[in-house]
């Protein structure tokens, strides 16, 4: 039988390119539905009652939300099918791939959200506290070619969506994040170089484009 | 080779007594060592230098942190005992789910109603109210999240079981009434009657007493 995948998503999200990725690294063909987040579609708020976010992927009509918790699904359900897998086996590797995806959510979405938002002192911990993340995520991937070591896996699928998000970091906060941390630049471009990567993620351009719309919006600018 | 499993933990934690519970469930021998999260230990920020919190699982020397993490790691490890997630992806990303929902949208928001005032309290508690009823929408006609047995939701859920009640008393709000969450109510008791939940209840007199003598300042620090 024909399996049925949906995913219901907006192209400058973190957050769904992370499921989109996923998908392209398992070699799944999916339906990608744009939503737009002002006029959120009846399918959406039926798939996600509970947070009327976005992604959702839909297999076979099952409704599966949270982007690591997508991620995890799309590894589980496709791990037979002769393509990488984005989790390793290990038990032990595996809590520590969860810890790193974890902590880019816990850490880093918050401190770029105000680095798009807030001005003056605010801004300036803002950014502060944007670059200890980053550098303590950089002091993780080490000497590795990957946060998964020698395989892109779980832990690069959770940062790398956020490397076209830098250069609106970068504008909003006026800092370079290759001065900062230049090896986690180079494992930006090194996860570029996967035609899954590059395919997935969103122009860095449009996605501050659409961050003016929203700063215009909602009166912060 | 004997295995060596320890927890650093704190004994009023419910993120720490999550992972107690589930070692039990499982039927795992461990070795408890109590953390004074006001005066950290070097072994604690040794082992948790990202977060430095408890819980920690010490696994033959090598640390695990965060509470649903170790969770799944104690399930990906010891397969002989009973599950704490099931086998299919769906399900097991269903459980997933509802343990983070939990998390990020239950708990906080009980601890901030019971710790502010005014406006913010009345907004903490109608977010948390909003919380209950997803919980106990999920939990109607099943015995435990997790169904027939518990799981890693109910393990995630222990806050509501027992703490919530606790801190409701003492704040003098309300949130798990029968009369509004039957569904839930009937589980929390269910959950405490597990023995493996039972035998890793923290007092509720001491628990009283400390937070009776709680700042602010503390909801920082677990």
């Amino acid at each position: 039988m024909a399996d049925e995948v949906v995913l219901l998503d907006t192209f400058f999200s973190m957050f769904g390119m992370r499921a989109r990725l996923a998908l392209a690294e398992k070699g799944i063909e999916y339906e990608y539905k744009e939503e737009n987040l002002g006029d959120k579609s009846p399918v959406l708020l039926e798939m996600n009652p509970v947070h009327k976010k976005i992604p959702v992927l839909i297999h076979n009509g099952k409704p599966v939300c949270e982007s690591l918790i997508i991620v995890q699904y799309i590894d589980e359900v496709w791990k037979d099918n002769n393509s990488p897998s984005l989790l390793p086996s290990d038990p032990y590797q595996k809590a520590q791939a969860r810890f790193w995806a974890d902590f880019v959510d816990k850490k880093l979405y918050d401190a770029g959200r105000r680095l798009c938002t807030t001005k003056g002192d605010e801004l300036e911990t803002a950014k502060k506290d944007f670059i200890e993340v980053l550098k303590l995520l950089e002091a993780e991937l080490g000497e590795k070619s990957y946060f998964g070591g020698e395989n892109f896996g779980f832990g690069d699928v959770a940062l790398i969506t956020y490397s076209n998000w830098f250069y609106s970091y970068e504008t909003c906060g006026n800092f370079s994040v290759e001065e900062h941390c230049p090896k986690l630049m180079e494992w930006v471009k090194r996860c570029m170089e996967k035609e899954s990567v590059s395919k997935s993620l969103a122009d860095p351009k449009k996605i501050y484009d659409s961050i003016l719309v929203f700063k215009k919006k909602h009166g912060f600018e | 080779m004997a295995e060596e499993v320890q927890v650093l933990g704190s004994w009023a934690s419910p993120f720490s007594k999550r992972v107690e519970m589930a070692l039990k469930f499982k039927g795992v021998e461990y070795e408890y060592i109590e953390q004074d999260l006001k005066n950290k230990s070097p072994l604690l920020l040794n082992y948790n230098p990202v977060h430095k919190k408890v819980p920690v699982l010490l696994h033959n020397g090598k640390p695990i942190a965060e509470s649903l993490i170790i969770l799944e790691y104690i399930d990906d490890t010891w397969q002989q005992g009973p599950p704490i997630l099931p086998k299919d992806p769906y399900q097991r990303a269903h459980a997933r789910f509802w343990a983070k929902f939990v998390d990020d949208k239950c708990m906080p928001q009980v601890w901030k109603a019971c710790w502010s005032e005014g406006e913010e309290r009345e907004k903490a508690m109608e977010e948390a109210s909003k919380a209950l009823e997803f919980l106990e929408n999920e939990i109607k006609g099943k015995k435990f999240f997790g169904g027939d047995n518990v799981g890693l939701v109910d393990f995630s859920a222990n806050f509501l079981a027992y703490w919530c009640g606790i801190l409701a008393e003492l704040s003098g709000l309300q949130f798990l009434t029968e009369e509004k969450y039957p569904n839930l109510t009937k589980w929390a008791d269910e959950f405490c009657g597990c023995s493996f939940v039972k035998e890793n209840l923290p007092d509720k007199g001491k628990m009283v007493h400390v937070f009776n003598g709680l700042t602010k300042a503390y909801t920082s620090t677990v």
